[in-house]
């Protein structure tokens, strides 16, 4: 782990800890997310993938071990630098889509004029042109993420946290709207960290996926691919199905929960 | 269309209720001054309408005023509540304690303290107004989804950017279901503070017609006084129409 811990938008953690309801969610956890890397991250449920990027917002402090932000350790510095983009979409039904996705600007004391003003340019590019003036109710399941993603661009910090975004799509706006975010990021280049349980979905959208098991990275794995051609061309090649059964086999093999508990911080490291 | 329908049935109700009341006390010729006749009723409206509007004019005064110093004074004592754990601990069931004393024994204490103007009225009617909002307004204000919370605080959003942005407007549902409940009490609160010692108002003509048996007036009172208290709830329901559009 020889990554410089100050790197300026990136995320480190080192030997965290942190204990729910007796159990040692994360337990030894290191990172290391370069500014501007996307990061994947995978695991099965209760493996600490929404602890952890809660305590990287600096929501949470860890019982143990450290976690850096661009540069920034202590959790208010942590939670001026990351935008979290929860489960659910969390818009706001008093507030039409434009309003919803300026609602950091209003926090950071802009008028709601000018932060509609600022928002408006970014709903033509994220394709939500015509949708403005709607509020959530009347915006389909795809629509609404896109209005939380531009909701969590906007708030202009240098890391986003991305927790299982399209979690509750169906398979085909799911699809529609992975190709969307890449697109999307390319555009807005930010450090990324994104949880989710859909392996493909983080092999597709990231350049980095870590296989969370245990309270630790079980496993690392480069995505390599080229990202050329369409979506359906990436998921059917032969490297990309190659990572994905490694993927799928590191999380495979993370099944008996005996020595969740055992583990010092800071210990064996795979 | 689908108005007309869901108001058919209490109306039809409520028509044959009134048809049989008059039938019954036609056929037993039960004299006015014991039960009156519907008809008797409204003539008592129509021939005392000189005396009646002037007591609605008053009643109508004190509670509306009554009720909207309760809407302010609730929200206000709410948002403190909230705001503090501490108060929150410590009043709320001093809240809850208060509402066991009984507003008719309320009333003659506050019109020995206030006097027999406006102000104990005022004040009693609030009394009876206030403790529903309250109630729901806590309970809307603490029941903000904790993750959208979490992530207003990744959005650079202070603990007042959350209160203003997703607490309150999201309480308002629940506020407007404490002020709804409070608008049926308003109109009785105003009549038990004019009970207590006034000179004026519909409670004050009840207190006169009864030694007078002048039963049918006191009706006409009755009609008048839930006449009130309907427009006041058609009033709330509307305002929160306008004011929760994405709540209905």
């Amino acid at each position: 782990m020889e990554a410089k811990v100050e790197a300026p938008g990136g995320v480190a953690a080192d030997g965290v800890r942190r204990v729910l309801g007796g159990r040692a969610v994360l337990d030894g956890l290191d990172l290391r997310v370069a500014a501007d890397e996307r990061l994947g991250i995978v695991g099965r449920s209760g493996a600490g993938k929404s602890t952890l990027l809660s305590l990287v917002a600096g929501l949470d402090e860890p019982d143990a071990g450290r976690i850096w932000v661009d540069g920034a350790a202590d959790a208010l510095g942590r939670l001026a630098r990351c935008a979290l983009m929860p489960q659910r979409d969390c818009l706001l039904p008093w507030r039409t889509a434009l309003d919803n996705a300026g609602l950091a600007l209003e926090n950071a004391g802009h008028s709601r004029r000018e932060a509609r003003r600022r928002a408006l340019p970014l709903f033509a590019r994220l394709g939500l042109a015509g949708a403005e003036r709607l509020r959530p109710d009347k915006l389909s399941g795809g629509m609404r993420q896109r209005v939380a993603f531009a909701r969590t661009l906007l708030a202009d910090k240098p890391v986003l946290l991305l927790d299982e975004p399209f979690g509750a799509l169906d398979a085909i706006t799911r699809a529609e709207l992975q190709e969307w975010l890449a697109a999307a990021l390319d555009g807005e280049p930010r450090t990324v960290l994104l949880v989710t349980h859909d392996v493909e979905e983080a092999l597709l959208l990231c350049d980095r996926v870590v296989v969370l098991a245990h309270g630790r990275a079980a496993d690392e794995i480069e995505v390599g691919v080229p990202r050329g051609g369409t979506r359906r061309e990436i998921v059917t090649s032969a490297p990309f199905l190659e990572l994905r059964e490694r993927a799928l086999a590191a999380i495979g093999e993370t099944r008996e929960p005996g020595s969740r508990l055992r583990r010092e911080p800071g210990s064996v490291e795979s | 269309m689908t108005r007309l329908r869901a108001w058919s049935p209490p109306l039809a109700l409520l028509a044959a209720a009134v048809g049989l009341w008059e039938l019954v006390v036609r056929a037993a010729h039960v004299p006015d001054y014991l039960f009156p006749a519907p008809a008797a009723v409204a003539r008592s409206l129509g021939s005392d309408h000189a005396l009646l509007a002037h007591a609605t004019l008053v009643t109508v005064r004190e509670v509306v005023l009554g009720y909207l110093l309760a809407v302010a004074g609730a929200i206000a004592i709410a948002v403190l509540l909230h705001a503090s754990r501490a108060l929150r601990r410590a009043l709320l069931p001093l809240l809850v304690l208060s509402q066991t004393i009984p507003t008719v024994l309320l009333a003659p204490i506050l019109a020995i303290l206030l006097g027999y103007g406006l102000e104990p009225k005022l004040v009693v009617v609030a009394v009876v107004c206030f403790f529903p909002i309250v109630v729901n307004a806590v309970d809307g204000l603490r029941s903000a989804d904790p993750e959208t919370v979490r992530m207003m605080r990744t959005l650079r959003g202070g603990r007042l950017a959350i209160f203003r942005r997703v607490e309150l407007p999201g309480a308002l549902p629940a506020i407007f279901s404490g002020a709804r409940v409070a608008a049926t009490y308003a109109a009785v609160g105003a009549v038990f503070a004019e009970w207590a010692g006034s000179s004026a108002g519909l409670g004050f003509v009840i207190l006169q017609a009864q030694p007078a048996l002048e039963t049918a007036r006191i009706f006409a009172a009755v009609v008048i006084l839930s006449a009130l208290a309907l427009a006041l709830y058609a009033l709330v329901t509307l305002a929160e129409r306008v004011l929760v559009p994405w709540h209905a």
